[in-house]
């Protein structure tokens, strides 16, 4: 086997750890701060998808799918937080957990009730069709274009939760919603956009990957099976656990796919197990969290 | 009119009743010291007075605005500032932007010359800006506490148990900071366990026992009346 491959298999696998990046994030963002596990979230993230779909026919511009369809999906996120969600704050974490979960599957069937079962392609524009010689070897442009985009979304993220005004009530809410309270935010209005902001993530994730692989209902459960065991191994809350663990799990499930292909489903659990093992609060979590 | 009236206040953790159809009142710039024992109702009333009690029924008002049906954020925004029992100082954030959370929601825009300003009467906080608030002493950290709380200007500031497990030094300098705070026209309600120290800053004292107000004076009238102290308020 030649180096070349096992290179492009890295970059392969560094593509689809970006998907898994951008829908982690947002699994993680609305654990962090709102200690809400949303099951919901792999169905909004192929609702982002239809959504980019929809739109993309609509308009016949891949570029305002990716930009109207994870606002769109982001504020619809917002109106489950606000009318679905918020009614159960403060009540068992068993029951936030068990409506976004019922969610998942109306947002499933609903799809299947209005586009059908089957896949639907979705092109990527073509721009990024074909493929780039970076060198090595040969590699599909849509992929490194994906790639960019995760990289200027963390960026952004970044900036936003670090550098301003509004980072910092967010930063400071997940640790001590009480202190926000008593110096006149209002938690339940920070909620809402965070909610909204991971429910975007998501969507964008989805948009994203719809021309990787075809739109169908069933394309968001493997995801959030796979987000899961990405912000485990991250670190429940942690958003640079997001990060790197988004991107071992993509490699991961990459090269195993080019060595073992039978194992590549079973080898991010593994590595997860492997990891809980060791730091049983993940890469970068803080101990106790989510417990 | 005084600046904050409560009237049959009752308030409740779950089933457990902890404050009793409590009355009292607050004028604009005294220093009003909130004494008795442990579990006596005194942080439960605070916090009722802030909205953060689950239940809380009867009347409170500030400035004639009946408080009970706004939420906590909507009493800051009024004028009300709280420095918790617990200091809750943010993990992960430096001193500086702990103070910047103070003025979040308070509108001001001047945010570098308000925290140059709050250093002036915090020099040690003055000196670790970029530290990790977590990280300083109980006593630096109550000072924060109370810095972020008065940062914003509150027209009363509500203080529950400020001297706990702080350095004797440091409460005197508290004692000195809440005097010029109320000669610069802020009204302070101060839960505390130094009842001795309280009511020496104080001028008037209420006594609470078992969420009930048992007691109703001048602050130099309490501190020479021993029995009561020491029936109401010894440990």
């Amino acid at each position: 086997m030649d180096f070349e491959l096992i290179v492009m298999q890295l970059f392969s696998g560094l593509a689809l750890g970006a998907i898994l990046v951008m829908v982690a994030l947002g699994l993680t963002i609305v654990f962090g701060m709102l200690g809400i596990v949303n099951f919901a979230h792999g169905a909004l993230f192929m609702v982002g998808a239809y959504a980019g779909l929809w739109i993309a026919s609509l308009t016949g511009s891949f570029w305002w799918a990716l930009l109207v369809a994870p606002i769109a999906i982001g504020i619809l996120g917002m109106g489950i937080e606000r009318f679905l969600v918020r009614p159960l704050y403060g009540r068992s974490p068993d029951d936030p957990l068990l409506l976004t979960f019922g969610l998942g599957y109306v947002l499933v069937e609903s799809v299947r009730i209005t586009f059908g079962t089957d896949g639907i392609p979705f092109s990527a524009p073509e721009a990024l069709q074909g493929v780039v010689d970076l060198g090595i070897g040969y590699f599909p442009v849509y992929r490194l274009f994906v790639m960019a985009v995760v990289a200027l979304v963390l960026l952004l993220l970044w900036l936003a939760l670090e550098k301003t005004r509004f980072g910092l009530i967010v930063r400071a809410g997940a640790r001590d919603p009480l202190i926000m309270k008593v110096l006149g935010v209002d938690v339940g209005r920070l909620w809402l956009l965070v909610f909204g902001l991971g429910v975007g993530l998501t969507a964008l994730g989805g948009v994203l990957a719809a021309p990787m692989r075809s739109v169908s209902p069933e394309m968001g459960t493997l995801v959030l099976a796979e987000a899961f065991v990405v912000t485990v191994i991250g670190g429940m809350g942690s958003l640079l656990g997001a990060v790197v663990a988004g991107l071992l799990v993509g490699v991961a499930i990459s090269m195993t796919a080019l060595f073992a292909p039978e194992m590549a489903t079973i080898v991010m659990f593994s590595l997860m197990a492997l990891i809980l093992l060791a730091r049983p609060q993940g890469l970068f979590g803080r101990p106790g969290l989510g417990a | 009119m005084a600046m904050l009236e409560v009237e049959n206040l009752d308030a409740w953790y779950g089933a457990s009743h902890v404050v009793h159809h409590l009355s009292f009142s607050v004028e604009p710039g005294e220093i009003v010291a909130l004494v008795g024992r442990n579990g006596a109702g005194k942080t439960s009333t605070l916090r009722a007075v802030m909205g953060l009690m689950p239940k809380a029924t009867g009347s409170v008002r500030f400035e004639g605005k009946s408080l009970l049906p706004l939420g906590a954020h909507e009493r800051f925004r009024l004028g009300l500032g709280y420095v918790p029992e617990e200091r809750r100082i943010v993990s992960g954030l430096t001193v500086r932007e702990n103070l910047q959370l103070g003025l979040v929601a308070a509108g001001r825009t001047d945010e570098r010359a308000a925290i140059d300003e709050i250093a002036k009467s915090f020099p040690r906080l003055k000196e670790r800006l970029g530290q990790q608030g977590t990280t300083m002493s109980g006593g630096e950290q109550q000072m924060l506490a109370i810095a972020r709380a008065i940062i914003s200007r509150p027209k009363m500031v509500l203080l529950d148990e400020p001297s706990e497990g702080i350095m004797p030094v440091l409460v005197e300098e508290m004692g000195v900071l809440f005097r010029r705070l109320r000669d610069q026209g802020t009204t302070l309600l101060l839960v505390e366990q130094n009842v001795e120290w309280a009511l020496k800053l104080a001028s008037r004292a209420i006594i609470i026992d078992q969420g009930e107000l048992v007691h109703a004076s001048s602050a130099a009238a309490l501190l020479a009346d021993k029995d009561i102290q020491d029936r109401y308020c010894a440990v």
